[in-house]
């Protein structure tokens, strides 16, 4: 079970939080073309490495925040509450490099 | 407990293989009586059910896994690979025990297993005779014919019997679990010397230190004469020990096996409480299972000496040379009248020279390697005690029948063979580093040809290895090993130390010998044999993973511990390749058994999932309500009288409804409270329809979207006030929608001024239905409920009178049943109140309770559909016949993609109402066809969603999803459940059976 450091609440069991995907969406424009209305909801990057993502502590202060994360090894790198650049400033592509 | 096996009832000439004296685990004061496959046997306390067996002289205890030849014990620990017995405690029983690592109490009983008639004598055996026509693999290859899954079923009952382990208990499991998080600093797994070493090290820096056994008794695996700076090892670890009690941040915790290690360094952990006592205290759970979060992990986990492929390698007698010192030491068995031991490494001539020094002759030492390479201290020390040493030579094959009586030794270059005779046969192929954990940790471990064995390399996790499993055996070194590695593992310096490489003794080639045409097994439990290896290789099972899967190699309850080794040596000798290119199987979690019951810990009956119920529950279960799950939720179902049936009941509750009224309890919708300047601009955002013209005191029905479009959830929100709204969810949605608005106000529109908060559990409400319901209200509230005064989806804050004075309350004019209906949400503290207050002046109004029943009853009839049945993760609002409510002039998640063509084509599935003819019931979950032909390819033109027999209509009617629905009203098709045999005419119209104008609703 992984350990998620919650920004607010520090390092806490993988079960008191949700999964919210891929932190880095942004969703469309209410007039973008249907195109893009069907990437923002269908397609998402499947990265082998690092990965912004999005985490709610529902069981603790119900806030949801970003973690970085590497899909293959379950490390994370940081995390930061939604408002502020996550930190470290890893580069994802540095860090797959370095591997 | 059995009464046959009692202490005080001595049985005569018990316990003939024990020795004079001796044995530092015993306690020769302490008798204790037990009992084994019938038999009243005696030992001492601090025996395992193994050591007390064999001072008793048995040694065959078990028959193996497919061939059902006589299996002794092999091993003193975990490892063990053959003595599995089925342990008997009262109504408990548990199969596959290994009487290695069972602890004697008194009355102990036990059984052997895979046996029948008996051990001694085991029909079963005639497997080993056709042994030629069960290779690896044979399962594979012989049952295939004829190829159909019956026949196959057929086989394996036949299989399965023959083959086999113990039985499980056939019953609900008596015992008590318990689950116990810790936190810690360092967790050292293994308390021998590197592991008492680590913590130590560990301990002084200040740091909470978790320390876990899987013995009794720290430190067991060691020597008697073992010394540590010209003492004896005993000293160091008692004190050791004593300062490690003594601090208050150490947690010792012996007969505990760390048995899994997963992500961010949290392993878990088994401690068995009372499996060691005669009479526990009612208190204790059987075993408790710890969560251990360590910041860093020293493992100590040691190392298990393998044994050797040679002919008969499985005849009872054969121990592991570690084993038999152990019980010779540690328990004071004598094994034989003369012992032998087969090595190729120094290590083992320890315990031959510990047989010797307790009076066991010793036969002969085989050691598979030169003359020149004895020269170390233990083979001298042997050679002056007079043991008579055979170089460069290995043992062909065991002979006896169900124990061990003679071994053939050859020349390995060749040559002459002699026996040499014995009842004891000690082995030894070398010792691996039990690195399961370092492996689950997703350690890579390294071939080391200097200990032929396989030793941890680098895990991107924190855990660090110490001691034998780090491939340091020697005592010293050990120690010296932990202490740097404990001290390192709470990130202080310590002196950085490289061994000089100790005198290991070095096998150089694979532990076997040749084989002499008997039975050479590798992998003792599951009767893999050097034969089944080459047919596999043969065959291309040539990696790891595919050979253990086609051999059954490492399987099983020990996973290979003492032979997985040998197979990897033995196929890459095959495949003419280094060992190290051969590669091991991933070990994975549990590294030794972990009984289901501590894995579910408390979590059994009541307490697998919380029970929720509402502030009204006891009043429910006081008059008779049948209640039904609802997610946690306990509803009632229907009140059904005396003589009634529950279908009866639902359908008098309904009828009541329509007729006068009813009061069902509602607290389970889910509710959130919204509140601050933008909550109006949210809910155009998350719902189809338009809230800026929602005035307040007003209520209003909606529908939320998923992104792509489909109807996500609906429920009513009122207008408290300017910036404060009430609104209501499923009750299934109730945390999912919960979440939802949560993640769009925190990540999409974090500039929206709105705060939600879920209050499902802050209000008990009641839905008050029917056509008396407003006379009724006009006795309990204090605000005009005329239709003028309240009229239809009015919202009001307002007293509600009681017998104990009155409770502020919200009042709502809302209906789901179709009827003039009402609900009342009070704070849940005055659930109880509200709902005596309603059904005390609701009796002059012909008033009933009705349960969820009736509820759906009556909405089916109203045609308003339901998460979960109409609402399926499918439907669009079209689908469901609601397209006017989507707003045409604003956005709201989910609308952009509802223009897709697909979303709007006219043979979507649409929501219709069916009603049978002549009086047919409409099956459960039906399918919707055009035609009653019973063939196959009947073309689906849709299904039942919900359905009821209809006291209204008079006829039992349903909701469907049928393609191109709303242009079929009038038709007729047919509901079909080939399962059930059920095919019924039914006549389509519109989803809406009652009331159609809304009449009632507004009257």
């Amino acid at each position: 079970m992984m350990l998620i450091p919650c920004p607010w609440c520090g390092p806490r069991n993988q079960v008191e939080f949700t999964y919210g995907g891929d932190a880095t969406l942004r969703r469309p424009a209410p007039d973008a073309p249907e195109a893009a209305w069907a990437e923002y909801v269908y397609l998402r990057d499947n990265p082998c490495g690092p990965h912004d993502e999005l985490w709610y502590h529902g069981a603790g202060c119900r806030s949801w925040f970003k973690v970085r994360r590497d899909t293959r090894t379950h490390e994370i790198f940081g995390s930061s509450p939604l408002r502020d650049p996550l930190d470290p400033p890893v580069d994802p592509r540095d860090v797959q490099q370095a591997r | 407990m059995n009464d046959t096996a009692r202490t005080g009832e001595r049985v005569a000439g018990s316990q003939p293989c024990r020795l004079p004296a001796g044995g530092t685990a015993i306690d020769r004061s302490r008798a204790l009586a037990f009992e084994y496959d019938g038999r009243r046997y005696e030992g001492y306390a601090g025996d395992t059910l193994a050591s007390a067996l064999l001072a008793n002289g048995v040694h065959l205890v078990a028959r193996s896994f497919k061939y059902h030849r006589p299996r002794g014990i092999f091993s003193a620990g975990v490892e063990e690979p053959s003595a599995l017995v089925q342990l008997a405690r009262g109504a408990r029983t548990e199969p596959n025990t290994r009487a290695t690592v069972v602890e004697l109490y008194d009355g102990l009983s036990a059984r052997s297993q895979n046996c029948w008639p008996s051990v001694r004598f085991d029909a079963g055996a005639i497997a080993n005779a056709l042994s030629p026509l069960l290779p690896a693999g044979f399962y594979y290859k012989t049952f295939m014919w004829p190829p159909t899954p019956k026949a196959w079923l057929r086989y394996e009952h036949f299989i399965r019997c023959a083959a086999g382990m113990g039985r499980a208990a056939g019953e609900p499991d008596p015992d008590r679990y318990e689950h116990q998080f810790a936190h810690c600093e360092v967790l050292v797994i293994g308390g021998g010397p590197a592991g008492l070493a680590a913590a130590r090290a560990a301990a002084e820096t200040g740091a909470r230190v978790v320390l876990c056994h899987q013995s009794a008794e720290f430190a067991s695996g060691l020597g008697s004469d073992a010394t540590i700076d010209g003492r004896p090892a005993a000293h160091w670890f008692a004190q050791t020990l004593s300062e490690l009690r003594a601090r208050a941040d150490v947690t010792l915790l012996a007969r505990t096996t760390a048995f899994g290690y997963y992500d961010d360094d949290l392993v878990a952990a088994v401690e068995r409480v009372t499996d060691h006592l005669a009479a526990p205290a009612s208190h204790l759970p059987r075993q408790r299972l710890w969560l251990i979060r360590a910041r860093a992990v020293v493992l100590a986990s040691g190392a298990i000496e393998r044994g050797i492929a040679y002919g008969n390698n499985d005849l009872p007698g054969t121990l592991l040379a570690s084993a038999a010192r152990s019980y010779v030491t540690r328990y004071g068995v004598r094994l034989g009248q003369r012992a032998a031991l087969f090595t190729n490494n120094d290590a083992a001539y320890a315990a031959a020279l510990a047989l010797h020094a307790a009076g066991i002759p010793v036969g002969g030492i085989v050691d598979s390697r030169p003359d020149e390479a004895l020269r170390g201290a233990l083979p001298a020390l042997a050679r002056s005690a007079g043991l008579p040493i055979v170089p460069a030579s290995g043992v062909v094959r065991a002979r006896g029948r169900l124990r061990v009586s003679a071994i053939d030794v050859a020349p390995r270059g060749g040559g002459a063979t002699r026996r040499i005779d014995c009842d004891v046969l000690l082995v030894s192929g070398g010792c691996s580093p039990a690195a399961h954990l370092f492996s689950q940790a997703r350690g890579t471990l390294r071939y080391d040809p200097a200990i032929a064995a396989l030793l941890p390399d680098a895990s991107p996790l924190a855990i660090a290895c110490a001691g034998a499993v780090n491939g340091v055996f020697d005592l010293a070194h050990a120690i010296d090993d932990g202490a740097s590695v404990g001290r390192s593992a709470v990130g202080a310096p310590g002196p950085v130390r490289h061994w000089p490489v100790p005198q290991r003794t070095v096998p150089e080639e694979p532990p076997r010998s040749p084989t002499g045409g008997a039975k050479c097994f590798v992998d003792l439990q599951n009767d893999v044999t050097v034969r089944d290896i080459a047919i596999a290789a043969r065959e291309g099972y040539t990696l790891s993973e595919h050979l253990k899967r086609y051999t059954t190699l490492g399987m099983g309850t020990d996973q290979g511990k003492t032979g997985s080794l040998i197979g990897m040596a033995l196929l890459a000798e095959h495949l003419r390749v280094p060992i190290a290119d051969v590669g091991t199987t991933t070990f994975r979690p549990p590294y030794t058994p972990v009984t289901l019951g501590a894995v579910a810990g408390q979590a059994r009956g009541a307490h697998v999932e919380p029970t929720r119920r509402t502030p009204m529950h006891a009043w429910h279960a006081g008059h008779g309500a049948r209640f039904v799950n609802a997610g946690l939720w306990k509803r009632p179902h229907s009140y059904p009288r005396a003589g009634e049936s529950e279908d009866d009941a639902a359908d008098r509750e309904a009828r009541n409804v329509r007729a006068n009224v009813g009061v069902v309890d509602v607290s389970t919708l889910g509710k959130i409270e919204l509140q601050g300047r933008d909550v109006t601009e949210l809910l155009n955002r998350i719902y189809i329809n338009r809230w800026d013209t929602l005035a307040v005191g007003r209520c209003r029905y909606g529908v939320m979207l998923r992104e792509d479009g489909v109807v996500r959830d609906d429920g009513t929100t009122s207008r408290l006030d300017e910036t404060h709204y009430l609104m209501t969810t499923t009750t299934a949605n109730a945390v999912a929608i919960m979440q939802y608005v949560e993640r769009l106000l925190q990540v999409d529109w974090p500039g929206l001024d709105v705060y939600a908060t879920s209050v499902t559990e802050q209000w008990a409400a009641a839905a008050i239905s029917g056509p008396n319901s407003r006379a009724l209200l006009a006795r309990l509230v204090d605000v005009d409920v005329s239709n003028e005064g309240f009229p239809f989806l009015a919202v009001a804050t307002c007293a509600l009178r009681t017998a104990a004075g009155p409770i502020p309350a919200r009042l709502f004019r809302m209906s789901y049943s179709g009827e003039l209906a009402y609900e009342v949400h009070v704070p849940s503290g005055y659930g109880r109140a509200m709902w005596d207050a309603i059904v005390d002046e609701g009796a002059a109004f012909g008033l009933m309770p009705y349960g969820s029943e009736a509820m759906n009853t009556l909405r089916v009839e109203k045609g308003h559909v339901v998460i979960g049945s109409e609402i399926d993760g499918r439907t669009t609002a079209a689908d469901l016949g609601m397209e006017k409510l989507v707003n045409p002039n604003k956005w709201c998640v989910g609308k952009p993609l509802l223009a897709r063509a697909a979303l709007n084509a006219p043979d979507r599935w649409q929501l219709v109402g069916l009603t049978a003819r002549g009086g047919a019931t409409i099956p459960r979950g039906a399918k919707i066809v055009a035609d009653p032909d019973r063939a196959p390819r009947n073309p689906m033109l849709g299904h039942v969603t919900s359905w009821c027999a209809s006291p209204h209509v008079g006829a039992s009617i349903a909701l469907a999803l049928v393609a191109g629905g709303r242009s079929r009203h009038g038709e007729s098709l047919w509901a079909v459940s080939p399962l059930a045999d059920a095919w019924v005419l039914v006549d389509v119209g519109p989803s809406c059976f009652v009331d159609p104008e809304g009449g009632r609703l507004r009257a």
